[in-house]
């Protein structure tokens, strides 16, 4: 193996080994985190208790779960019972390695060391686990995978609640990969590339996708709800209803992973979210930030991390707003809704990028993203319209105030 | 796999020769399932929710027959929480069955205390004093906007609404806090007693009802803010569990539950007693008789018990608050230390208790979950003969099974919540 082989690997176990930490350290603070947030909205101060303001609840919440016992019901496959926790957390983690954290950063070296020998890279290290050309579609592959890990589960725990909450996750989670993968066709389309590099790139050319691309977004943001499986999308595990759903058997470290892969869940779809629609590592109105540089690294990843963690507050602010949907409503926006419109809305881009290119003549991609950004302005307002006024979905339009309440005065 | 006979399937599983339970085959409609307890394999599945279930508001057991996710029935299996309070208050003096109301509708104790002794007092002809009456409304009400809050508060959990349940909660606890300063005790308050209340209230108290009163319309706006346009909510709730007006009657559903099928009866307005008839509030009523209605017929009483509340306030003068018959309500402490008459009359009413004369009454009130009415029948002696609780919630829940109609699981868990049942009344 020559040693730039050799430099490309070590650095991509380092990378491994460093996002997968902080993934997980970070899993664990978000926990202690959705608390605190829960906490701040509902009048109360949340975790308090474990370290200075309850700072190592995470900790104890992990030293609890492991010495807990492991129960597994006498009826459950055991073999699908054990691998259903392992399938729902595997693809979460994975989702991150492909998402670019910051901006490349420029690394030189050419060394020796003990045991591996002379190792080297020269040129600008992407600040991702694997900077894939297909990371787009490896991210649609493995966040579909997760539905094997909850169907699995619901099924094997031979239990009725986890079975409906499995039949449940399955149904939703494939409806709503439909409409997920749709939404971001727009994106490929205008980016013309399925690497996130390049569609940060793009961004950076041109506008933020949130302001051509707005629908595409709004699409998106839904179905990236449904896939983490959190309110109002929480059907699987309704708690009210099927008392835990698909984990309902589940206890200790198994229980465990699934609420892992469901944060991880959430980080990888704020990451996307910031890095789809909200230009990932780049910094607006200044192009300090695309020139390299350890400090334009940390800087940029900084941003990042800004963007990813407002969208994480976000899914947590939702969660503590909204109430649940009930099945046949979620399939009714699913199918009657996020799909037909994320279909229409790829023929009105392509339409749009060929009038816009070829008719008008401006390749310039800021020009580009303008026109497209008016363009969705209209659409937008009119899709609001449609769906504000119940047309689309029965039920939904509130009554007259004047409905109840009529009163019988004295 | 072979086929399996009749034989096999009506045999009691076994298990193998491993010890193992043998495992479940999914989705074979063709074939019974092979395990222990499964109707798995079959075309409907049995679900039980509850009697240990976080949305069965107790302990109340639904069994639940599914077809998918659609609902072909509801059959509620109640009695886990029986007490026997009925053939308690058989052994008890009309005093001290008033702690035993307290434990039926837990979630508005006062009211029911308020409730029995006017049941009482009508069997035995007592005129109350003025100020015990203002503050029995004052019970009432504090009791129905306490209960309501609950309602509104786990409704919006099962629906999945988590927030504004903490937020009502803290209302609650307000009140809590103030029943707790009256009567010493947050849930087992045993306020009332024949011909007077246990106690006065305690100075500064009427300051702080008053301010509870300023302040609480500001979160019952903010929950109207959360629910009553939100999509989601309305979709799970406008025309899930709908029951008619006539069918409501029929059902002899009473309450918010009634009201909000648009038919106006309240107790208050109806039969009025405490002197309802003075305080100047409006009954709300629903159109639809679906969940939504119930909703917004809660959140309006809510509205017009801090109306009643503010009027009762203004009204509440100082001055005695038991009748002055020392044979029904008990001397003042001092007094029966010092003083010999006063301690013969603690101690007869102790001892023998407060007799009333043969005959039987129902009397009902406007309780937060419909009409609570009791009926006692007196024999002479100071024990009732007979002591008959009417509780709304068990009426309203009889007719869940009407309500789950064609519904789906998701709506059986919020018709059910819609209903406002406490175990505690219904299982007695």
């Amino acid at each position: 193996m020559s040693p730039l082989e050799k430099g490309f690997l070590l650095l991509a176990v380092v990378k491994m080994i460093a996002v997968f930490s902080m993934v997980m350290v970070g899993v664990a603070l978000l926990t202690l985190m959705e608390r605190k947030v829960a906490g701040w909205m509902q009048n109360r101060p949340g975790p308090n208790r474990v370290g200075p303001m309850g700072i190592l609840q995470p900790a104890a919440d992990g030293i609890k779960n492991f010495i807990k016992e492991e129960t597994r019901p006498v009826s459950a496959n055991s073999f699908l019972f054990l691998l259903a926790p392992a399938l729902s957390f595997i693809p979460a983690v994975m989702l991150i390695a492909v998402i670019p954290l910051a901006a490349p950063l420029p690394v030189d070296f050419d060394t020796v060391l003990p045991l591996i020998g002379r190792v080297a890279y020269h040129g600008l290290m992407p600040i991702a686990v694997a900077d894939l050309p297909i990371g787009f579609v490896f991210i649609l592959a493995f966040s579909s995978l997760g539905v094997y890990g909850i169907a699995l589960a619901g099924w094997s725990s031979n239990s009725k609640y986890s079975l409906i909450g499995g039949l449940r996750a399955s149904a939703q989670l494939i409806s709503y990969e439909v409409a997920m993968g749709l939404s971001l066709i727009p994106l490929l389309l205008i980016s013309g590339n399925a690497s996130f590099s390049d569609i940060i790139a793009r961004q950076q050319q041109g506008l933020w996708f949130i302001m051509p691309l707005f629908l595409s977004f709004f699409v998106f943001l839904i179905s990236g709800f449904a896939e983490t499986n959190r309110l109002p999308f929480d059907l699987p595990e309704a708690e009210s209803e099927l008392v835990a759903g698909y984990h309902a058997e589940y206890s200790a470290m198994k229980f465990s992973l699934f609420m892992i892969a469901e944060y991880a869940h959430i980080v990888t779809v704020a990451a996307m979210v910031a890095t789809l629609f909200f230009g990932g590592w780049d910094i607006p109105f200044t192009h300090w930030d695309e020139r390299g540089g350890l400090l334009q690294t940390i800087v940029t990843h900084g941003f990042f991390f800004a963007k990813m963690f407002f969208w994480i507050f976000f899914v947590m602010w939702i969660r503590w707003t909204l109430p649940r949907f009930r099945y046949d409503q979620l399939m009714a926006v699913g199918w009657k809704i996020l799909l037909p419109l994320s279909l229409g809305y790829i023929m009105v881009i392509a339409i749009a990028i060929q009038v816009i290119e070829h008719g008008f003549g401006w390749t310039d991609p800021r020009a580009e993203g303008l026109s497209l950004f008016v363009l969705n302005l209209v659409l937008g307002w009119l899709v609001f319209w449609v769906l504000d006024s119940g047309r689309v979905v029965r039920g939904i339009a509130p009554r007259a105030r004047s409905a109840a309440a009529s009163g019988r005065g004295n | 796999m072979t086929p399996r006979t009749i034989e096999m399937e009506l045999s009691t599983p076994t298990l193998d020769a491993r010890g193992q339970v043998r495992n479940v085959p999914l989705g074979v409609s063709r074939r019974p399932s092979e395990s222990v307890n499964d109707d798995f394999g079959a075309e409907h599945m049995l679900v039980n929710i509850g009697p240990q279930h976080p949305a069965t508001h107790g302990v109340l057991r639904l069994v639940v027959e599914l077809e998918g996710e659609a609902v072909k029935r509801v059959i509620p299996h109640i009695g886990y929480l029986h007490s026997g309070f009925e053939k308690l208050g058989e052994y008890r003096f009309y005093n001290q069955i008033i702690p035993l109301t307290d434990r039926t509708d837990y979630l508005s104790p006062m009211a029911n205390n308020v409730a029995f002794a006017l049941a009482a007092e009508a069997l035995m002809g007592i005129e109350i004093t003025e100020r015990c009456r203002l503050l029995r409304v004052i019970a009432c009400e504090m009791s129905r906007i306490i209960s309501h809050l609950v309602w509104a508060g786990t409704t919006g959990i099962d629906l999945g609404a988590f927030t504004p349940f903490l937020w009502m909660f803290e209302q609650r606890e307000r009140i809590y806090n103030l029943q707790e300063a009256w009567t010493g005790a947050r849930l087992t308050t045993s306020v009332s007693r024949i011909g007077g209340m246990m106690a006065d209230v305690p100075d500064g108290w009427e300051a702080g009802l008053q301010e509870f009163v300023r302040t609480f319309p500001l979160t019952l706006r903010e929950v109207d803010t959360m629910f009553t346009r939100n999509a989601i909510w309305c979709g799970r709730t406008q025309g899930v569990g709908v029951m008619s007006a006539e069918d409501a009657i029929n059902y002899s559903l009473s309450g918010p539950m009634l009201r909000a099928s648009g038919v106006a009866y309240d107790v208050r307005k109806d039969r009025p007693y405490l002197g309802y008839d003075e305080f100047d509030f409006d009954v709300p009523v629903g159109e639809h008789g679906d969940i939504y209605d119930r909703y917004r017929v809660r959140l309006e009483e809510m509205h017009q018990s801090v109306r009643i509340l503010d009027q009762a306030l203004a009204k509440l003068k100082p001055g005695p608050i038991n009748v002055a018959d020392p044979r029904i309500s008990l001397p003042p402490k001092s007094r029966s230390m010092s003083d010999m008459e006063a301690m013969i009359f603690h101690f007869k009413q102790v001892m023998e208790g407060i007799s009333p004369p043969v005959g039987e009454v129902y009397f009902g009130v406007e309780n937060p979950k419909g009409e609570l009415g009791y009926y006692l029948v007196s024999d002479g002696t100071a024990k009732p003969a007979r002591w008959r609780i009417r509780p709304p919630s068990f009426l309203n829940l009889a007719a869940l099974p009407k309500l789950c109609d064609g519904a789906l699981l998701s709506d059986v868990i919020a018709i059910n919540a819609s209903v406002d049942i406490v175990m505690g009344e219904i299982d007695r």
